[in-house]
């Protein structure tokens, strides 16, 4: 059309100006900003490379970074892996599968903060769920949030929100493959075992890619459960680089040292994204 | 004699694999429900525990935690309002996450029509810019827009959410709309021209209403992301007078932790909304999980 310059400019000029100035401005501000020494938010100072040197020897830095890709580990296997089986379940029944579908899917759309509140709950001394059902059984009460525990305390509620997320790309993804693959196999004599190996497994493989992926940069973005439900304690022992990047820019005011840490997140974020992808690969299967 | 013998063999052979490979089924079957309900219950029992308790008084859910309110009450519910002013909350949850959404509609639908049904220069350029934003995380961001909303004066005001969300959430919504968009035949745009139409009012009386499935998976995620959002709103709205209720559910357990009876009224509050709305809007909410149109 002759106008669609005008209407082009005008059209897109809302939605570029915000993201511009809100979103891709600050994005590079950022990478500015991590190289200068700012308390309280207006007194900065140029230092160079001062916060990377900084976060080379920060321990708890690095303690949050293992800590993350630990978390990362738990996440991609088991929301993947608990995701992949019970997705395989649901295909091969034949009632109820709305229902499952509603209920493991639930969890996802429910906030961090609420889910955290309600674990700490659960994990709680002297009438958390976990230990009231322990004394209904006759045992001792457990303190479930020490130094050695708490990552899995985390890991576990972190795992079991997101499991249906992935469970429903997982299931769409199986509900896809056509039948006459399976009556092929059937024919053959495969059982439901094989047929599980042999055929849906190499079928959706490109689909576990991408949830592996999801999986691993959402790992990174670990934030909400942790902060509600441990603060990254106790002694640090849970402390992730989200938590952290909060409490050095917006609690102990380091704000350079805060858009430091978030660079370090983005370059772990892409970077095992990019490796994930190259890993895996491999020519998408099609029979 | 022998021939009747091996008759008989052959027959309770095949009768015992027909009922072997019955057994098999069945109890594979079993098993298979088994460990689904597991999982299920996993899922509700939970939630179906706080709800309950909530009901009660901080003592009886001390004492009886896992039986049905003896007396329910509502007593922690008004003591939610009252103590720890919970409806300000869930006005302020409401007013932002729906301006969030208002916002990032308006802007979006018009520059998701620019993006599907015009040929201008920059448009590979931001198309590629579109999808690199979904790689930027809101830690990457948040320390200059801080900054800027503290110059602004924006913190602790509805804007100092509305307008960080918004940007974030407009790359998710340009793609899918102009995504669904795309797959309008072109002789329907052709056919408003022959009407008299100019972009505008092709927009607004053909694309919009068309496209309105994709406003509403987008509208659905918006509002969850911004209601659910914990890490922007303790920066930008925390406090009293703005703060939306996953930041008072945050501040909750530190303040009042050994009162259980507002902590799973907190709870039950802020989760219920949601619960409903995934209920009303589920075919919207799985859809969007396996459109591609996913964000971490």
């Amino acid at each position: 059309m002759k106008s669609d310059k005008l209407y082009a400019f005008l059209f897109l000029a809302p939605a570029v100006a915000i993201t511009a100035v809100f979103l891709y401005y600050p994005f590079f501000d950022n990478i500015r900003q991590s190289f200068y020494r700012t308390d309280g938010f207006f007194n900065s100072t140029f230092i160079g490379l001062e916060n990377y040197r900084r976060l080379l020897e920060d321990d708890i830095a690095l303690g949050a970074t293992l800590n993350s890709l630990e978390l990362m580990l738990y996440v991609s296997i088991f929301q993947v892996g608990i995701a992949l089986a019970l997705a395989v379940m649901v295909d091969s029944i034949r009632h109820g599968v709305r229902f499952f579908r509603t209920t493991f899917f639930f969890p996802v759309v429910i906030s961090g903060a609420a889910i955290g509140l309600l674990f700490t709950l659960i994990y709680n001394y002297n009438n958390g769920l976990l230990n009231e059902i322990l004394v209904r059984l006759g045992l001792e009460r457990v303190l479930w949030l020490t130094e050695q525990s708490s990552l899995y305390m985390v890991a576990i509620p972190t795992i079991w929100s997101y499991v249906g997320f992935y469970f429903i790309i997982l299931l769409t993804a199986i509900s896809k493959i056509p039948a006459d693959y399976y009556e092929a196999a059937k024919l053959e004599g495969i059982n439901g075992f094989q047929k599980t190996i042999k055929i849906t497994l190499p079928l959706i493989v490109t689909d576990m890619k991408t949830c592996l992926i999801l999986a691993i940069t959402g790992a990174l973005k670990i934030f909400e459960l942790v902060y509600i439900i441990t603060r990254g304690g106790p002694a640090r022992s849970s402390e992730v680089l989200g938590t952290y990047m909060y409490q050095k820019a917006f609690v102990d005011s380091a704000v350079g040292y805060g858009a430091t840490l978030a660079i370090l997140m983005v370059i772990i974020g892409l970077s095992l994204a990019l490796i994930t992808n190259i890993l895996l690969k491999r020519d998408d299967v099609t029979y | 004699m022998a021939e009747l013998n091996r008759k008989q063999s052959e027959r309770l052979t095949f009768w015992e694999t027909f009922q072997s490979g019955l057994m098999k089924a069945k109890i594979g079957r079993i098993i298979i429900y088994t460990i689904l309900s597991i999982w299920a219950v996993s899922t509700i029992f939970p939630l179906l525990w706080v709800v309950l308790n909530s009901f009660k008084p901080s003592q009886e859910i001390i004492n009886a935690t896992f039986k049905l309110p003896t007396n329910p009450t509502i007593e922690n519910y008004t003591n939610a309002f009252n103590t720890i002013n919970i409806g300000q909350s869930y006005i302020n949850s409401f007013i932002m996450s729906g301006s969030v959404v208002f916002f990032t509609l308006l802007f979006g639908g018009i520059a998701a029509f620019a993006m599907s049904r015009m040929r201008f220069k920059l448009r590979a350029m931001l198309q590629i810019a579109l999808v690199m934003s979904l790689l930027i995380p809101a830690f990457a961001t948040i320390v200059p827009v801080y900054r800027m909303m503290i110059d602004l004066n924006l913190v602790n005001t509805y804007w100092g959410l509305i307008i960080p969300q918004t940007a974030g959430n407009l790359p998710f919504a340009v793609l899918v709309i102009s995504g669904y968009m795309a797959t309008i035949p072109k002789e329907l745009e052709e056919a408003s021209v022959m009407d008299g139409c100019n972009r505008l009012s092709m927009y607004l009386r053909v694309f919009l209403p068309i496209s309105l499935p994709s406003f509403g998976t987008v509208a659905t995620f918006v509002f969850l992301w911004s209601y659910n959002d914990l890490f922007s709103s303790l920066i930008f709205v925390e406090h009293e007078s703005v703060r939306p209720i996953v930041v008072l559910l945050s501040q909750v357990s530190s303040q009042y932790g050994t009162d259980y009876g507002l902590m799973t009224t907190a709870i039950t509050m802020t989760v219920i909304p949601i619960v409903l709305f995934y209920l009303l809007a589920q075919k919207t909410f799985e859809k969007g999980a396996t459109s591609g149109s996913v964000k971490g």
